[in-house]
């Protein structure tokens, strides 16, 4: 569904990424995990085409999108889940929400099935989007971004800085979303959390593309795992 | 005449001021706010306005007030296309650059002062107000026989200044309108919150700049197409309103509407009072120096909920 085919990028004239490829299918979580500053962040602005490739492409349910301009990504069903949640500030969850449907056209019946999985923006709808505690200011990047409908979905670091209630809410979803036959690429640095969800772990290394692997390998053997990104 | 219908006087020519200040102002606070470019050249797309409010009314020619409303609709889609043009063959190349916009807008400033020179002349020319009756104001005072109203001598303004402070709200109220009751307003905001983060939700997001700098000059065209009857048209008219627009966004806390606006009356009252009572560069000098301040002690601009 998503595919990166040898994509180099990187910040004005600091390339970041080398040549890195990733397939995800349909209904496939698929974790990428490396150090600090490895360039997971940069994997996915580069996808989203936020970033100028310096080489490659990437492909979305067989379409090109690296060809077309940054806005007509989102367009064609890739959702975005920032690190540090990165929502509008200033305006009302609501209007949030509003930003997410109006990207793919989406109507309300769209927003309610959001809405259905998390009902506590539900009751906060008019409610400025920062003043929201972390976990529900997740929920709202996540649902913002669900809006979309999106076919493949890029989350990057959603757990970070919540409580484990939380943690457990976030990762219910998105194994709701697997079922629905969402593709999953997810950024996380807790690697128990991940590996209880992930179908497939592949790791990054200072911007080149690591081993990929089963999550059953690695759920039967953690030292690959510090082995990558041990400390 | 006493000190109190003087004040009266005073404060509405300031009101004046402040209501054609707040228009100019909210044009460059917009731009500020969402594109985070620092528009120099805004006073000359004021000038151009006036410039082109003045040919419209001259070719118009017929009752005063044809030309007048004519040149209300014509300047402000005429320099709002100029400002869009320049937005896409100017500072979209420089990827909106904080400090390379900055010097391309300098440019801007002397391409459109110097043809218009070259184009219009040096001369200053008026237009002609579309109504200007003379409205005496009365004042109160306790004579013998207790409270009675009088008009004292010299206390007078005009329909069309009453008109212009009228017009200038309206329009303001309509801007606010824009940016708080409408889609377009709604993916302005989120544009100015995460320019990124609306790009990865859909937003073309170069076609809001290019909109909301086309906007911007607008509005600062509509205001010198208000003020020209009272002031005239003349290729140097933008360095005044760009100063002073730039001491009101900062006062208000840079990219605040309402604060652009609370900024604009403040400073156009105290100009206008200050003005009167003392002298213009008296009125000048203390605005600057309220910058300063208000830089030193509250960056975030008098009215700024948070940090630019
Ligand atoms: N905006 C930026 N400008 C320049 N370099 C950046 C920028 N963002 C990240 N980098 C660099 O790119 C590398 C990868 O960063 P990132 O993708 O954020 O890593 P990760 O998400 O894996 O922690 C780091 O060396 C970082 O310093
Ligand atoms: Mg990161």
């Amino acid at each position: 569904m998503l595919r990166l085919e040898a994509i180099s990028a990187g910040y004005g004239k600091a390339q970041v990424l080398r040549d890195f490829s990733l397939d995800v299918a349909q209904g496939e979580i698929v974790c990428l995990l490396g150090r600090n500053g490895a360039g997971k962040t940069t994997v996915m602005k580069a996808a989203m085409g936020l970033l100028p490739l310096m080489g490659g492409r990437v492909l979305l349910d067989g379409a090109e999108i690296s060809r077309r301009p940054a806005h007509e990504v989102p367009r064609a069903g890739l959702g975005y889940i920032p690190q540090g949640r990165r929502l509008f500030t200033g305006l009302s969850v609501a209007q949030n929400l509003e930003i997410g449907l109006r990207a793919r056209r989406s109507g309300r019946d769209t927003l309610e099935e959001v809405l259905e999985l998390f009902p506590r923006l539900r009751e906060r709808m008019d409610q400025p989007a920062q003043t929201l505690s972390g976990g529900e200011q997740q929920m709202l990047a996540t649902a913002r971004a669900l809006c979309l409908r999106p076919k493949a979905l890029l989350l990057d670091e959603p757990t970070e800085g919540l409580q484990p209630s939380m943690i457990d809410a976030i990762r219910q979803v998105i194994v709701t979303l697997r079922e629905a036959g969402v593709a999953i690429l997810l950024v996380e640095q807790r690697v128990d959390a991940v590996l209880s969800v992930a179908d497939r772990v592949a790791f990054l290394e200072n911007g080149r593309g690591g081993a990929v692997m089963e999550a059953s390998q690695l759920r039967a053997d953690r030292s690959i795992v510090d082995r990558y990104i041990g400390v | 005449m006493e000190i109190g219908p003087y004040i009266l006087l005073a404060s509405l020519e300031g009101a004046v001021t402040a209501a054609v200040l707040a228009l100019t102002a909210v044009g460059l606070s917009l731009v500020f706010g969402v594109m985070r470019v620092v528009n120099i050249a805004h006073g000359e797309f004021f000038m151009l306005g006036a410039v082109i409010a003045w040919y419209v009314a001259h070719w118009m020619g017929g009752h005063p007030a044809l030309g007048f409303v004519a040149a209300l609709v014509v300047a402000p889609l005429l320099v709002g296309a100029i400002a869009v043009a320049a937005d896409m063959t100017i500072l979209k190349r420089l990827d909106y650059d904080p400090e390379r916009t900055i010097v391309a807008t300098i440019g801007l400033l002397y391409i459109i002062q110097q043809l218009t020179l070259m184009s219009y002349g040096p001369e200053a020319r008026p237009v002609e107000a579309p109504f200007n009756q003379r409205i005496a104001l009365p004042w109160i005072e306790r004579g013998e026989s207790g409270w009675q109203f009088y008009y004292p001598w010299g206390l007078s303004t005009t329909s069309y200044k009453l008109a212009v402070i009228g017009a200038a709200g309206a329009v303001l109220c309509g801007v606010w309108a824009l940016m708080t009751r409408t889609r377009i307003g709604l993916v302005m905001r989120a544009t100015q919150a995460d320019r990124e983060m609306a790009l990865a939700f859909g937003i073309p997001v170069e076609k809001v700049y290019a909109l909301v700098f086309g906007l911007g000059a607008g509005l600062a065209a509509l205001a010198a197409v208000l003020i020209v009857p009272i002031q005239q048209a003349h290729y140097l008219m933008g360095a005044d309103p760009l100063l002073l627009s730039f001491i009101v966004v900062i006062i208000g806390g840079l990219g605040s509407l309402p604060g652009t606006v609370l900024a604009a009356v403040l400073i156009g009252l105290s100009d206008g009072i200050i003005s009167v009572f003392f002298s213009p560069t008296l009125a000048k000098i203390l605005a600057t120096l309220l910058v300063g301040l208000v830089l030193v002690f509250r960056p975030q601009g008098l009215f700024g909920t948070r940090a630019a």
